[in-house]
């Protein structure tokens, strides 16, 4: 994933030379035009079309356990009945929601909590910077879902504190993202200028500072929406994320290994969605990434 | 260069009690707490009996004192403590752990490498042909495979098709290495997947870099074959970021295998450590946790320093 990290600096914006309402539009269709990236984006679009019409889209209640057990995917039944005789296909339909929500909220706490260290840290420098740079060194020194698990498990199994165990574990990648941009624009002659006429830190930081970290963010949320998603489907397997009778693919996936042979299918379906949306996800930060980092772009 | 690597390998020293106090203090804070849970359900559990069962553990000292108990405890006499569960020496649980999650990650890392190498110099030496654009997706897709579903329905295939269920209990390789590679490939392969779409990325990246350079051209243009400026020429420099790659994995491996070993019953540091984890065993969960960052970060140094070796061009002062 450290490839991810190294995201550099945005390209200046495009020279916006008298261009007609249709050239322009052209040239930011040539810049975003990226098969995988535009493929990506179309499985988010579709999987938050279906988290948020879940209600409209299943055909039964989640959590109702009025059909036959363990059927096979077949005519009412898209993908089958489970062990509790709860419709398989209502409950990936309204697992979307919670995989996208879990997942939405944990890179968010990442974002904000890591974009300020990092502003912080990467403005202020001295004193400051050091300590919360030995903080973010110590919290990378673990391995991501070891962290993970530790902090969930003793925070006690929910879905919220998955969330929370999420968040706080993608934090300091965010951070030191965030500092290294800053650390960059404050040795641009431009900041200086700013300085000198007398911009408060406030001004400084939203009107030179911000958008130039925009692109390398951009960039990880992406990444990192697919991270936190599989993080939550991990968590939820070993039970320690969303706890039944509430729809989580990861915690379907751990019920389904009981049923194995009897009704594999179960097995196969929270499994193929958590892929489709995770890939979704790589896919479009890997567009995102032809598009917005230069460094990349040029071979 | 000698006193930049002795200068890495004092940082470790802070670093390594930073997160020992990191964990510790993360145990500590977090609700939660073993007693509760051990007299969960028992009648007659009385707060007395609570307070007893407590100090017996040490979780009744101020917090300062446990830390240092324990601190002292690992560096003068190497001694991790007792599982609080079941009175086992938490050294000699890992001990009997390490072996299973070392096998694990070195086989995953060896399975990864010996396939992820030679595709990612084919999709980069054929840049933008449809072998490349196939090489990306699939990369990709092997990054977004969650690995405990892949374990799952390995394990699914071989039980229903073959009949077959790898056999739970380790057999060490030095006593039955045909039985423990049968028991072993599954897991390894399962969690090698992800690895493989990583190092294959970063492959055909450092590829592209490395064959647009001068020297690259300058080969090419002396006559060179193909065959000799990608292997030799091209391959030898681009390696050097992926070598690096692969020893940061190495570390998150080991954590990683954790929801394998889960699903495969292996006994490994990190079912150890969830199994801790559910439990409240404080000293285990400390231990098996400072034991997995302590892996990641002398690797990740180690990874450093193997750099600097290996890319001349790299100069410390």
């Amino acid at each position: 994933m450290s490839d991810a990290l190294q995201v550099a600096l945005p390209a200046p914006s495009l020279p916006l030379a008298a261009p007609t309402r249709s050239t322009k539009l052209q040239r930011v269709w040539r810049r975003w035009r990226n098969p995988i990236g535009l493929v990506g984006g179309a499985v988010i679009l579709l999987t938050l079309l279906v988290a948020v019409c879940a209600p409209l889209i299943a055909p039964y209640e989640p959590s109702s356990q009025a059909h036959r057990r363990l059927l096979p995917p077949g005519a009412p039944y898209l993908m089958g009945t489970d062990e509790l005789g709860r419709d398989t296909f209502s409950r990936i339909v309204f697992g979307a929601r919670v995989s996208l929500q879990v997942g939405a909220l944990a890179v968010a706490i990442a974002l904000v909590l890591g974009t300020t260290l990092g502003l912080l840290g990467g403005f202020y420098g001295g004193r400051l910077d050091d300590v919360l740079m030995r903080v973010v060194d110590i919290m990378f020194a673990f391995p991501g879902l070891v962290l993970a698990i530790v902090i969930a498990g003793l925070l006690g199994p929910s879905r919220t504190n998955a969330m929370l165990a999420i968040g706080v574990v993608y934090a300091p990648a965010f951070a030191r993202v965030v500092r290294g941009s800053v650390i960059a624009v404050m040795a641009e002659p431009y900041m200086e200028s700013a300085r000198v006429m007398g911009a408060s830190d406030w001004l400084a930081i939203r009107r030179y500072i911000l958008p130039n970290v925009m692109a390398p963010l951009i960039v990880m949320i992406s990444v990192y929406l697919s991270q936190a998603i599989l993080s939550e489907a991990a968590l939820s397997f070993l039970g320690l994320g969303t706890q039944p009778p509430e729809p989580s693919w990861g915690g379907m996936l751990s019920a389904a290994r009981a049923y194995m042979e009897l009704s594999p299918w179960m097995a196969i379906f929270p499994g193929a969605a958590i892929m489709v949306v995770v890939l979704g996800f790589n896919f479009l930060g890997d567009g995102l990434r032809d598009v917005l980092d230069p460094r990349l772009q040029s071979f | 260069m000698g006193t930049y690597v002795l200068r890495r390998l004092l940082l470790l020293i802070p670093t390594l009690f930073g997160m020992s106090l990191f964990i510790f203090l993360m145990l500590r804070l977090l609700p939660g707490d073993v007693v509760d849970l051990m007299t969960a359900g028992q009648e007659q559990a009385t707060d007395e009996s609570k307070r007893k069962l407590r100090e017996a553990f040490g979780l009744a000292d101020p917090l300062p004192v446990q830390y240092v108990k324990w601190i002292l405890g690992l560096l003068l006499r190497g001694d991790p403590g007792k599982s609080l569960r079941s009175g086992q020496p938490i050294g000699e649980a890992l001990g009997q752990a390490l072996p299973v999650t070392l096998e694990l990650t070195l086989l995953a890392v060896l399975m990864a490498t010996t396939v992820a190498i030679p595709l990612g110099v084919l999709s980069a030496s054929h840049r933008d042909s449809g072998a490349d654009f196939g090489g990306r997706v699939a990369g990709l897709i092997g990054l977004s495979i969650p690995s405990f579903w892949l374990a799952t329905l390995t394990l699914l295939f071989t039980s229903v098709v073959f009949g077959w269920v790898p056999p739970v209990s380790w057999v060490p390789p030095t006593s039955d290495p045909l039985g423990n590679l049968e028991q072993m490939l599954l897991p390894a392969a399962a969690l090698a997947v992800q690895l493989m779409a990583i190092e294959m990325r970063m492959t055909r990246t450092t590829m592209l870099e490395v064959l647009g350079q001068d020297y690259v051209r300058t080969a090419r243009a002396k006559g060179a074959n193909d065959r000799l400026v990608t292997y030799r020429h091209a391959l030898r420099n681009a390696l050097i970021p992926v070598i690096s790659v692969i020893g940061f994995q190495i570390g998150t491996l080991m954590g990683g295998s954790a929801i394998i070993e889960v699903i495969f019953g292996l006994n490994g540091i990190g079912a150890t450590l969830i199994q801790a984890i559910f439990n409240r065993d404080y000293p285990m969960v400390q231990a098996a946790a400072l034991f997995l960052a302590t892996v990641f970060v002398v690797i990740n140094t180690s990874v450093d320093l193997l750099y600097g070796y290996l890319d001349p061009r790299i100069k410390h002062a």
